[in-house]
């Protein structure tokens, strides 16, 4: 999980590490029936109810520090569905030495599951530790337990990878929580919006504005490797495909083409992306290698072949076309060649997306004037919906493969566009906070 | 003032009955004139080499169907006024701006507005525009002129538009 320092940023502070914490020494042990844990995968689940007690301050410069990270760690569990901690006044018992084992029959009383305890510390070299142990209150055992040193600055990081460790230790599935969003911030009236590109953490934290508006933008995506992104832009009068490093704020189109280009996506690797180009009012599907700018055509048809998505190994695209006569999804080889359709229910199929566990693909489905977000196993079949609306559209997916994120647009002259997630099961629907109206959002790989 | 013009006023009448027929009307009252806001004044104000003659009288815009980018016998008739004007009038570049209706997926709609523009494109060429002074582009559902969300202001945005150098744009 740890990336290359070179790749992080100024403003992507460095976050040391985490060191694992060594289990306080055992206690006495009551029978346990197997590892305190999540099932995710069945359809519907019950919230495990969790202790989040406030986080200790280490020292008196950190007693705003604790508090706050204490909240960003429950609203992350909260917000992922699959958590209910139990209200403070409810608490009975009291953490008060990070270093002592929790007095396990206050939380039981209360049927907490879990208990999280924390610490804050504000070291005399300024810097951040942040600790945090996890238990499993009916065995009394501690399951995960760990240390972060940082800068002060990245507290809300270090929250979100605290949210991450428990996510992770209680489901068997990795976190997401420490990963953010680029997204179209959408203002003015319908018929003549200004948009920018945005980004912001995946709990709507620390947005910032990447572009002014004076262009048109479409259509963010990640990097899977660097912090960069790449969109559409009609700077040139015409839309083009840009690349933005998140970084330096440098922007670069991706080349001069004869056509208008759109739907771009980078490889798994980083290292080639994938659009389409309009000419003579055939679209077709081209691969980029990004070092070298060559271009490789990957789709030679009449119809309109767009939103190309690599699967997770690289080998294969997924990609819609109405060369049946409307829009299905297909999967081809990344070199090109026959396509196999893998959509055919009943209505359109658009803007499909590979699952990052490679399984999987989401999905823009119109039928009978409604729009909806699904998926379907890669062979097509178990098609599930997950979302319905006048217009939900274009799914991204979290890290972990777990939650999507998408638009939903209300109609009419004072309709638009909000950004919202739904888990993969089709639970826990739920609007993602941003200023303004929003679409086209792209969740981020992990952060390093 | 050239002869041809009451031809072409009668053809523009034409478009606008031709138009309704359509049921291009703006029912719900928040969209726009679909021959691009001629409005009252009459033909007679309006100099017939000018952009505003070129995007009133002659039209500046023509419809398509849901997910097509087939002209129909309006859009000809439209498309042919517009070849002879540009052939006639004007020597300045064109831009057709192709677009869809909200009720399509943004990429997809972007290439159905490539190729609504084109189809516009292609029947100027046919009637002898030369295609350098031809360029086109999509918009896709981003520059929506009727704002309802029913088909009487979708009818209105699924438009290739001829915007004429010096002129507004759509």
């Amino acid at each position: 999980m740890i990336h290359p320092l070179s790749r992080i940023g100024r403003w992507l502070a460095p976050l040391c590490a985490a060191l694992a914490l060594a289990p306080l020494p055992a206690l006495a042990q009551e029978a346990s029936s197997g590892p305190l844990r999540i099932e995710i995968t069945k359809g519907v689940v019950e919230p495990m109810p969790i202790a989040l007690p406030p986080y200790l301050a280490g020292d008196p410069r950190s007693a705003d520090y604790a508090a706050r990270i204490t909240e960003v760690v429950e609203a992350d569990l909260v917000r992922s569905g699959l958590f209910r901690p139990i209200p403070k006044e409810a608490h009975l018992g009291r953490v008060t030495d990070f270093n002592a084992p929790p007095n396990f029959p206050d939380w039981r009383a209360i049927n907490a599951q879990a208990l999280v305890t924390g610490q804050a510390t504000v070291e005399a070299d300024g810097r951040l530790l942040v600790q945090f142990r996890l238990w499993d209150v009916f065995a009394q055992e501690q399951i995960a337990g760990f240390k972060y040193r940082t800068d002060p600055e990245s507290w809300r990081r270090v929250s979100h990878k605290v949210a991450d460790a428990i996510y992770s230790s209680l489901t068997g599935e990795d976190g997401y929580f420490d990963s953010r969003v680029v997204f179209v911030d959408e203002t003015g009236a319908k018929g003549d919006r200004r948009k920018r590109l945005a980004i912001m953490d995946q709990d709507g934290a620390n947005l910032r504005y990447l572009t002014s508006g004076a262009d048109l933008v479409l259509t963010p995506r990640f990097s899977p490797t660097d912090q960069e992104i790449i969109y559409i832009s009609y700077a040139q009068g015409e839309p083009q495909v840009y690349l933005f490093n998140i970084e330096t704020g440098q922007r670069e189109a991706l080349g001069q083409f004869p056509g208008m280009t759109f739907a771009p996506r980078f490889s798994p690797d980083g290292r080639q992306v994938v659009i389409s180009l309009s000419q003579g009012g055939a679209t077709d599907i081209y691969a980029m290698d990004l070092a070298t700018r060559r271009m490789r055509r990957l789709t030679n048809t009449p119809a309109i072949d767009t939103s190309p998505s690599f699967s997770p190994d690289g080998r294969q695209i997924v990609f819609e076309s109405d060369r049946g006569g409307a829009q299905q999804l297909y999967i081809m080889d990344a070199g090109g060649g026959a396509a196999k359709r893998i959509s055919f229910g009943d209505g359109r199929y658009g803007t499909p997306v590979w699952s990052p566990r490679g399984d999987i693909v989401a999905f823009t489905k119109m039928m009978r004037g409604r729009f909806q977000i699904g998926v379907m196993r890669i062979d097509g079949s178990n098609e599930r919906i997950l979302a319905e609306s006048f217009l939900d559209e274009g799914p991204t997916w979290a890290p972990n493969g777990r939650v999507l994120m998408f638009f939903r647009e209300t109609p009419g002259v004072n309709g638009g566009p909000r950004l919202y997630s739904v888990d993969l099961t089709g639970q826990n629907l739920r609007p993602a906070p941003t200023p303004s109206f929003a679409s086209d959002p792209a969740w981020s790989p992990l952060l390093p | 003032m050239k002869n041809i013009r009451n031809g072409i006023i009668a053809l523009a009448a034409a478009a606008l009955l031709g138009a309704c027929s359509n049921s291009l009307e703006d029912e719900a009252g928040l969209g726009v004139d679909p021959t691009g806001g001629a409005g009252a004044g009459g033909a007679g104000s309006i100099e017939e080499s000018s952009i505003e003659y070129f995007n009133v009288q002659v039209g500046d815009r023509v419809f398509f169907g849901t997910d097509s980018s087939e002209l129909d016998s309006a859009a000809i008739q439209t498309l042919t006024r517009q070849a002879r004007w540009l052939n006639d009038y004007s020597t300045a570049d064109i831009v057709i701006e192709g677009h869809a209706d909200e009720r399509g997926t943004r990429d997809y709609n972007l290439a159905l507005g490539a190729r609504r523009a084109t189809a516009a494109r292609n029947f100027l060429l046919s009637q002898g525009v030369p295609a350098e002074r031809i360029r086109v582009v999509s918009y896709g559902k981003e520059r929506p002129v009727a704002l309802c969300s029913d088909e009487s202001c979708w009818g209105q945005n699924r438009r290739a538009v001829t915007v004429v150098a010096g002129g507004p744009t759509s």
